[in-house]
């Protein structure tokens, strides 16, 4: 943790996908507001802001997290993976995202990509149980999971590769 | 397009209201394909035409955007669920750093009522620099209410005549005939939780003005809505108005129009000269972004031995919340689905000072259909009948309130069907044991019409460019039910190219007019209207082909890519015809044509659960649900299977884990987020099974196929409640049916 700064907007210093990135923002600032207003990464999406529903899923030192939970301040010298990253892990998962239909209006999308991308990182090749507890947080009103399931076991190695 | 305009007559339903419109035409429909043409694009799975950007975090949704200079905005919000807002003292919030603007009911009164009517209400709006700033100038706003009686509870406000009123009553032949001849009558009242959208992109946009026009980033269902109402509520001309909404994170039926965020949002643009960004938090979704309302319902049936129901009486209550204009009705199943001599149903609407309700995805229709077919199944029980064979029994040949014919109507190879896959032969009354003693399995089945098919007004327009690639222009939205993916379909088919060769810009009210996406709308509006401007398209085309390869127009078709005329004759490319001509655009235009008077439209299907349910704990497994569904052509069928298997996880919500929670006292929202309101997981998710009877439906329009956003969820708490009533004879009458009340159903 950082030394106590604040409460006015203090210059920031993130690893972000590999690049060095610094910002001034308020102590408050969380990750996920840093990411879509300071730095223009969208990927990760605000729909609870509390930690309920996992649209805002990053990866932190390779750890699936909520980026609405983090303040951004807290994330310094730590290594921040978000969507925008395409790391082998996510170019997979979006491949087999589109090749099962695992989304409809796609706005869980990222948080559910990166949330099994963290998956990926201790379990290269997930079954259904695995996948079924990856995104246990991370809801989908459009009702996609069936196709999330099975998108994320075949971007494992485990999946039968149907195309 | 090639003829005159011409006025016609159309005959239309949307969420349940039949209209008879005027539309303008021009030139003649085509005959939709029939069911053995062989398709190259239409009717093939494809992945979705904007999936790259959906999954990779690259789409732009307008939650997203960020434009120069622009402001946040947060709204306050009444702590009362009635009162009169008497003064408002903004002075040590305006003095805060960084904010730029406050609106309230003293400085536009426009935009303000002087009561407010749920709590949640909007009192007053602040723009400022950040979203943290804008909030903590809310807490500095003082606000002086006075505080005036109300209802929050549906059933509380049933009691008061004020508050409800009749909207709806339909009625056939004579029930108190039908009950006197029935062997058996049930008499059975069931209610519905209010259910919250909780579509994951927040209701809100981004207003930006240049000038005295308008230009609006809205996430929305209904852009031309939007367009309308803002003009309407600004006095703008809807020419100086622009809605723009290229990538949209759900809306179910409450993004259908503009709301008070989007006029806040302009005002306050207006008043800073800079762009505002006002986009509601979930809190605020739970309370003041529409409903699916509460009901009651009472229905009474009566039927004979041999199966035959001889009379259906449905009466049903709908909180309308303050919004005192309509609500869908749950009455509409009952005098349509069942051929049933005698029939009466009246619909109240019931005024509560609650949050307003919207549309949600078949409103009334997927309350109802949990009431009419809760009931059948009790009372094919005290008659000791098949609840399957009852509803063939009373299979309604044609529409039993209009006495028309329907375009298409093929529920019984859904029944058929449906009841293979899931096993119906092996169903016994009583349910049959599980793994281990507490445990008890079952099946249950529930019957879905929709009689929503589209209809103009919408246009197309198709550009084929000189190297041989074609947009589709046409206002319309992608709310997320893969309508882009569908008109590159419609047009790659008719223009003869490949669908990596059509680009679909949509999204835009300068585009030509589309219907909202609402009311399964979309495919069946404006898919006939790209099909016909693709088809003038190719015309042209071939006109200017028919020069070069000297051959008449008429005898040049399409094959694999290219234009060939005569038999073996000469191959070219569209580009091959069109690069002669320096930047010559072929502009194609279509336009829907009306729906045929003198038929039903709609959409049949039946969905069949099977539960496990845990007697002691009264917790209810979904196993497995199959749903067979008949929509005429399908376009796109992974896409639509995709939209069945979401409809029947959010009809499992419905029946099992969803429902407002309100503090009658003081009429808060007590689960106003997502961790005590319970949307369904992926734990929740059970097996689903999706089929499509494969019968175009020809005469619907010219694609032969109408919509399916809305059937998927209508029958599946009604196939659930019946499961768990078989598995465990407990009949549970009251929705969401969670483990206390399964448990109090089990000790009854």
């Amino acid at each position: 943790m950082a030394e106590y700064r604040g409460p006015d907007a203090v210059p920031i210093r993130l690893e972000i996908n590999g690049e060095i990135r610094v910002l001034h923002a308020e102590p408050r600032r969380t990750l996920l507001d840093a990411l879509r207003f300071d730095l223009g990464l969208t990927g990760a999406k605000k729909v609870c802001d509390r930690g309920d529903c996992g649209a805002c899923t990053v990866l932190l030192d390779g750890h699936a997290v909520y980026a609405c939970l983090a303040l951004a301040v807290a994330c310094e010298g730590k290594k921040i993976e978000t969507i925008e990253g395409g790391s082998p892990e996510v170019r997979s998962l979006e491949a087999a995202f589109l090749a099962d239909d695992a989304y409809q209006c796609g706005y869980c999308t990222p948080g559910q990509i990166m949330a099994l991308a963290g998956l990926l990182r201790r379990e290269p090749r997930p079954n259904e149980e695995h996948v079924r507890a990856a995104v246990a947080g991370n809801l989908c009103r459009c009702g996609a999971y069936p196709n999330i399931v099975k998108a994320g076991v075949a971007a494992g190695g485990n999946g039968a590769r149907r195309r | 397009m090639a003829g005159r305009t011409r006025v016609v007559k159309t005959r239309s339903e949307f969420e349940g209201r039949v209209s008879e419109e005027l539309a303008l035409v021009q030139g003649r429909d085509l005959r939709a394909w029939p069911a053995d043409a062989e398709l190259r694009e239409v009717g093939r799975e494809r992945p979705r035409v904007d999936g790259v950007q959906r999954v990779s975090g690259r789409a732009r949704y307008n939650s997203d955007l960020v434009l120069p200079g622009m402001l946040h905005a947060r709204v306050l919000r009444s702590p009362h669920p009635h009162a009169r807002v008497t003064r408002i003292e903004t002075k040590r919030a305006q003095s805060l750093p960084g904010v730029r603007a406050i609106v309230h009911r003293f400085n536009e009164a426009d935009h303000f009522a002087e009561e407010v009517r749920f709590v949640g209400d909007h009192v007053a709006a602040v723009a400022a620099e950040s979203e943290a700033v804008a909030d903590d100038a809310l807490r500095l706003i003082d606000v002086e209410y006075d505080v005036l009686p109300f209802v929050v509870d549906l059933e509380d406000a049933m009691k008061d005549r004020s508050r409800a009123k009749r909207d709806d009553a339909q009625s056939r032949g004579d029930v108190r005939k039908g009950f006197k001849d029935a062997d058996a009558v049930v008499d059975v009242t069931y209610r519905t939780s209010t259910a919250l959208h909780n579509c994951l992109e927040p209701h809100g946009c981004v207003a930006a003005w240049d000038g005295d026009r308008l230009t609006l980033y809205e996430s929305t269902q209904a852009l031309f809505d939007v367009r309308s109402g803002v003009a309407e509520k600004l006095k703008l001309d809807v020419g100086d108005v622009r809605v723009l909404c290229d990538f949209m994170g759900g809306g179910f039926g409450s993004k259908l129009g503009d709301g008070h965020y989007t006029v806040l949002a302009a005002v306050l643009a207006r008043r800073t000269g800079r762009p505002v960004r006002l986009f509601l938090d979930r809190h605020e979704e739970n309370l003041a972004a529409g409903n699916r309302s509460a009901t009651v319902q009472r229905i009474r049936a009566g039927g004979t031995k041999d199966g035959r129901i001889t009379a259906l009486e449905h009466l049903a209550w709908s909180g309308t919340g303050t919004e005192d204009g309509w609500v869908a009705g749950a009455t509409g199943p009952s005098s349509t689905v069942y051929d049933v001599p005698n029939v009466r149903t009246e619909q109240y609407l019931v005024l509560t000072d609650t949050g307003p309700f919207c549309a949600f995805r078949a409103p009334g229709y997927v309350e109802g259909t949990f009431a009419l077919e809760s009931a059948i199944d009790e009372l094919a029980e005290r008659l000791g009948v098949d609840p399957l064979a009852m509803r063939k029994k009373c299979y309604a040949r044609r529409d039993p309130q209009g006495d028309r014919p329907f375009s298409l109507k093929r529920l019984d190879q859904c029944y058929a069907r449906g009841a293979e896959l899931i096993g119906w032969s092996k169903r016994k009354v009583g349910g049959t044991p599980a793994r281990t003693s507490h445990l008890r399995r079952g099946l249950g089945m529930a019957t879905q019409f929709w009689g929503s098919a589209g209809g103009p007004p919408a246009y197309a327009t198709v550009h084929l460019n000189v190297d041989g690639t074609a947009v589709v222009r046409s206002g319309t939205q992608d709310i997320g039910s893969g309508t882009r993916t569908a008109l590159a379909q419609i047009a790659a088919e008719e223009l003869g190219l490949e669908l990596g060769k059509i680009r679909v810009a949509s999204g835009d009210t300068d585009a030509p007019y589309t219907p909202a996406s609402g009311g399964s709308w979309t495919t069946p509006s404006t898919g006939p209207a790209v099909r016909l401007a693709a088809a003038d398209a190719r015309r042209q085309l071939f006109e200017v082909a028919a020069g070069l390869m000297e051959v008449r127009p008429t005898e040049i078709r399409f094959s694999n890519g290219h234009l060939v005329a005569g038999r073996g004759g000469r191959k070219i490319t569209v580009r091959d015809v069109l690069e002669r001509f320096k930047n010559y655009t072929v502009i194609g235009t279509g336009a829907r044509h009306p729906n045929p008077s003198d038929l039903r439209l709609g959409s049949f299907g039946a969905q069949f659960a099977d539960v496990e349910v845990d007697t002691r704990t009264g917790f209810v497994r979904v196993v497995k649900i199959v749903a067979v569904h008949q929509v005429g052509r399908v376009v796109n069928p992974r896409n639509a299977r995709s939209q069945v298997e979401g409809g029947v996880l959010q009809g499992l919500g419905f029946a099992l884990l969803e429902g407002r929670v309100l503090d009658l006292p003081s009429g808060h929202v007590l689960n106003a987020n997502l961790e005590d309101y319970h949307l369904p997981t992926v734990k929740d998710a059970p097996d689903i099974v999706v089929e499509f009877i494969p019968d175009p439906d020809a005469r619907s329009n010219n694609l032969g196929g109408i919509g399916l956003g809305e059937p998927p969820i209508i029958p599946t708490a009604g196939a659930i409640a019946n499961a768990i009533a078989n598995a465990c004879g407990a009949r549970v009458r009251t929705l969401p049916i969670t483990p206390p009340r399964l448990l109090e159903a089990l000790r009854r």
